[in-house]
């Protein structure tokens, strides 16, 4: 279980704490809710503001840290998951987050996925996901369905779109949930349960491009006339990857909410151990010591 | 060779070097007995250096190991051989042309079935393989035949029989009792084969006085500087010939209670390292020259971001896959301007195995005052070569890491113009605005900024920065002549051989000195006054002169100084330079 949240830190951590640059999305754009959601549920959480880590790669939803006013890093494309290991891994005490879109987590840092997956770094990854390169301005992105028409694709996209919920599943990630950037209290919700969780945990956020992928979510949007249909884990055991892997494979616009939830040991909690465990045969020894006694070896 | 090596007559009492070199192939743990003699080296204040070649094969395939030992000062790992130990045809066939005339060649009399008595060579058959079998209780297998030869080397060298035991104790003594007790009888075996009477194969005794003397190689040497330097964290994927400074990082930093992580690929381990950086801790990557570009994105933003960072690539013989266990110095222009962008950053290069302790400390100096990447560049030379050295004094040589996260004040400012980058880590308490660590151009707090005055001014304190570095470098101390005909500069681990060939071309005569550059960018301001005094420059290095004629250090010092007098001295034949080749080649230019 991930560290409860302090209770009482000198400073109430406020939207208006939180809040940095006004954002330099379009007007329109899914992203804006996505962060109004995200204060929401550290107001709630109340974490010490210095230990809130933001993490992001490239595109516009990895604009993300320049918009909270917390300690954050923008880095280069498709990295921002090793880099957030690094911090992760390095630093127990602090909150990490990661912020990106389709882009940077499935295409170009797709590998990262996998391996921030299968070690189960602890962290929270928030994928915006819009089907389309935005900052760019319309090309194919790696989840853009069939038929989708683009500048690199003029005649509509030719590829198969990665499953971002089969691909997590696959990939042995702990935590795994989608969720809607027009559906505000599904998504606090869900990023809270994801914060908690005590691992690597994905939460995939369809939010929409209006200005190169517009209508893009229609079809799960009820005010477009879409269908918004939840998970009911009364009926869905999360810890089943077998009916994790049945829910991701329905048709758009499938359903939202947790997919797959387990417990396996953090990579932080098991270097730790190793840690613990090495040095607990040390008699305490300082670490000047211990490197002249390998020297000493070497004579 | 040194005409001072070996004996040049029976009626000569001692030795004052001899280089003696193992071929076989790179299962039979000719490595393994050549670390041993390299050890007791050091323990008889003695001098060392050794060299080897090995296969880029899974396994197998013909491997050297040569092993120069003196009562003096080592600069080389020696050209030809005083002594040959040939364990197959093969080996005997390769390695014989670079026996010295006179020399004596051990060979496996049950392998090796064709010998030429040419040049005065003494052979002396001995069946290696047999005799290690029966010693060990006549199992089939040859395993131990490499501690025979230690034994029969020992014997023959009048080496310190106690020390060796203690050393093969050590090392043998930690496995299963009974792989200590054949390494033993293997070893009494050879140690009492009869080989003749050759009393004169006795050392003079080592110069080196200091009782704390080490031996150890360059790979491990950098790992123990990156520990006293106060490196904690970082991560690395594997890649010859760097993975064993991966290894031991990944083994002994959970004892300082630091992480090392093996990464799914060369870009992730950059990343997780800058990841460790920005929250706090000095941190190292590394790799080899095709891993060191696929770093290269990651690396121009470290110098944009302002993130001190240390990178070790061990160099070996590119391009591409290229030869990746052969020695080249050909990652010079990639590791100082191989990034997108002006993303200037500070490099190194080790001289010898004990500099591989002294500039990881230095680099993580550097990295911390001028927050910025500081790449070493080793080479696969240094990385496998074993030296004697003094024990650094941990006293004098300690950094505790410090994680500095203490309240910053309401005007922190992550990227001010008038000071260097102290970035706040998170977990730091901010009276103002939490920072933003950026890879787009900035303005001093951190936003993106897009206007070009700015730009040219962050530009310009990024290099500024290592520009007031340059300044500050003491000029390299020149050896030999101070003025003359020649001045040979070399970098990396050339630094003996190009010492050693100024001395040979003194004796005969001629007015050259030697210098060599440790700092490679920025290189100290002022070089020029190194080289005023000399009539020619040569740049020895381990890489091609490429199309205008001139090696990689020796185009840097052309287009920053303008001098014609500047040239190569260049090779990639895989190898370290022979003292022969310099010399000869120092000639032409004399």
């Amino acid at each position: 279980m991930s560290a409860p949240p302090t209770a009482a830190t000198e400073e109430k951590l406020t939207k208006k704490a939180l809040t940095a640059d006004h954002p330099t999305w379009c007007p329109g754009c899914g992203d804006f809710a996505v962060l109004a959601a995200f204060y929401k549920v550290l107001e709630k959480l109340q974490y010490p503001h210095e230990k809130i880590v933001c993490v992001a790669g490239i595109g516009c939803s990895s604009r993300f840290p320049y918009f909270m006013n917390t300690h954050g890093i923008h880095f280069i494309h498709g990295r921002a998951l090793p880099l957030a290991t690094g911090v992760s891994l390095s630093r127990p005490d602090v909150h990490v987050f990661v912020f990106g879109g389709d882009g940077d987590g499935f295409s170009i840092g797709g590998n990262h996925l996998n391996h921030a997956a299968r070690k189960n770094i602890k962290m929270t990854y928030v994928i915006m996901d819009n089907y389309v390169y935005g900052l760019t301005k319309k090309q194919t992105s790696p989840t853009s369905p069939v038929g989708f028409k683009s500048k690199t694709d003029p005649a509509g996209s030719i590829d198969r779109p990665i499953n971002p919920m089969k691909q997590l599943l696959a990939s042995g990630a702990t935590f795994i949930a989608r969720t809607h950037a027009a559906q505000v209290k599904h998504m606090v919700d869900t990023f809270e349960r994801a914060i908690l969780h005590d691992g690597f945990s994905v939460v995939e956020c369809l939010s929409e491009c209006v200005m190169f992928y517009e209508g893009s979510f229609d079809d799960s949007t009820p005010r477009k006339g879409g269908v918004f249909e939840t998970i009911d884990e009364s009926q869905h055991n999360v810890q089943d990857d077998i009916a994790a892997y049945q829910l991701a494979d329905l048709p758009s616009p499938g359903k939202f909410g947790v997919f797959y939830q387990v417990q396996r040991p953090t990579k932080n909690a098991l270097e730790q151990q190793w840690i613990e465990k090495t040095q607990a045969t040390q008699n305490g020894q300082s670490g000047r010591d211990l490197l002249r006694r390998r020297l000493e070896g070497m004579r | 060779m040194s005409q001072s090596a070996a004996p040049t007559g029976a009626s000569e009492r001692t030795l004052r070097n001899a280089v003696i070199r193992l071929a076989g192939n790179s299962q039979d743990g000719i490595q393994s007995i050549g670390g041993i003699l390299a050890r007791l080296a050091g323990r008889t204040a003695q001098d060392v250096m050794t060299y080897m070649t090995i296969p880029s094969t899974i396994s197998g395939g013909p491997s050297i190991f040569q092993v120069h030992l003196g009562s003096g000062e080592v600069l080389h790992p020696g050209d030809e051989s005083d002594v040959l130990v040939a364990f197959y045809q093969h080996s005997y066939d390769s390695h014989i042309s670079a026996l010295r005339q006179g020399g004596i060649c051990f060979y496996d009399s049950g392998e090796v079935t064709e010998v030429k008595h040419e040049r005065g060579i003494v052979h002396i058959g001995v069946p290696f393989t047999a005799a290690t079998v029966e010693a060990t209780g006549g199992s089939a297998r040859d395993r131990g035949k490499n501690i025979f030869v230690l034994g029969m080397l020992c014997a023959f060298f009048q080496l310190d029989r106690e020390k060796i035991a203690g050393i093969l104790a050590r090392q043998f003594g930690r496995k299963d009792e009974s792989v200590l007790r054949n390494a033993m009888l293997a070893f009494d075996a050879g140690y009492a084969y009869p080989v003749g009477d050759h009393s004169q194969f006795v050392f003079e005794p080592g110069e080196h006085l200091d009782d704390k003397r080490i031996s150890s190689d360059g790979n491990t040497m950098l790992a123990m500087g990156l520990i006293a330097a106060g490196v904690r964290y970082g991560s690395a994927y594997p890649i010859t010939p760097w993975s064993s400074i991966m290894e031991i990082l990944r083994t002994e930093l959970p004892r300082y209670g630091g992480i090392y992580v093996q990464a799914e690929d060369e870009l992730a381990a950059v990343s997780m390292t800058i990841g460790a950086a920005y929250a706090g801790h000095l941190a190292v990557t590394g790799s080899a020259g095709p891993g060191l570009s696929l770093k290269m994105e990651a690396l121009s933003y470290a110098s944009m971001a302002e993130i001190p960072l240390l990178v070790i690539n061990v160099q070996r013989g590119g391009p591409s896959t290229g030869m990746p266990t052969s020695v080249e110095q050909s990652d010079l222009m990639q590791a100082i301007y191989g990034s997108h962008g002006d993303c200037p950053r500070i490099v190194l290069a080790p001289q010898d195995v004990e500099d591989c302790f002294y500039i990881a400390l230095e680099a993580a100096r550097l990295a911390r005052e001028y927050s910025c990447p500081v790449i070493i560049l080793s080479d696969q030379a240094l990385s496998s070569r074993i030296e004697a050295f003094s024990e650094p004094d941990l006293q004098k040589h300690w950094i505790e890491p410090q994680l500095d996260l203490s309240p910053r004040a309401e005007d922190f400012k992550p990227y001010p113009l008038d000071a260097i980058t102290r970035h706040a880590p998170p977990g730091a308490k901010m009276a103002g605005k939490y920072p933003h660590v950026s890879g787009l151009e900035h303005d001093e707090h951190g936003h993106p900024s897009g206007n070009a005055r700015m730009h040219q001014r962050m530009t310009d304190k990024r290099r500024d920065k290592l520009v007031a570095l340059s300044k500050s470098l003491p000029l390299p101390e020149i050896h030999g002549d101070q003025e003359g005909d020649l001045l040979l500069i070399s970098w990396g681990s050339n630094c003996g051989q190009i010492k050693e060939a100024v001395n040979r071309l003194r004796a005969e005569g001629h007015r050259v000195g030697a210098a060599h550059l440790r700092h490679l960018h920025p290189m100290p301001a002022g070089l020029d006054r190194l080289w005023a005094k000399f009539k020619k420059v040569a740049v020895a290095e381990l890489n091609d002169v490429g199309l205008y004629g001139y090696g990689q250090l020796a185009t840097l010092l052309r287009a920053a100084y303008a001098e014609p007098k500047i040239h190569s001295i260049c090779k990639t034949d895989g190898l370290t330079f022979r003292i022969s080749e310099l010399v000869t080649r120092s000639e032409k230019l004399l």
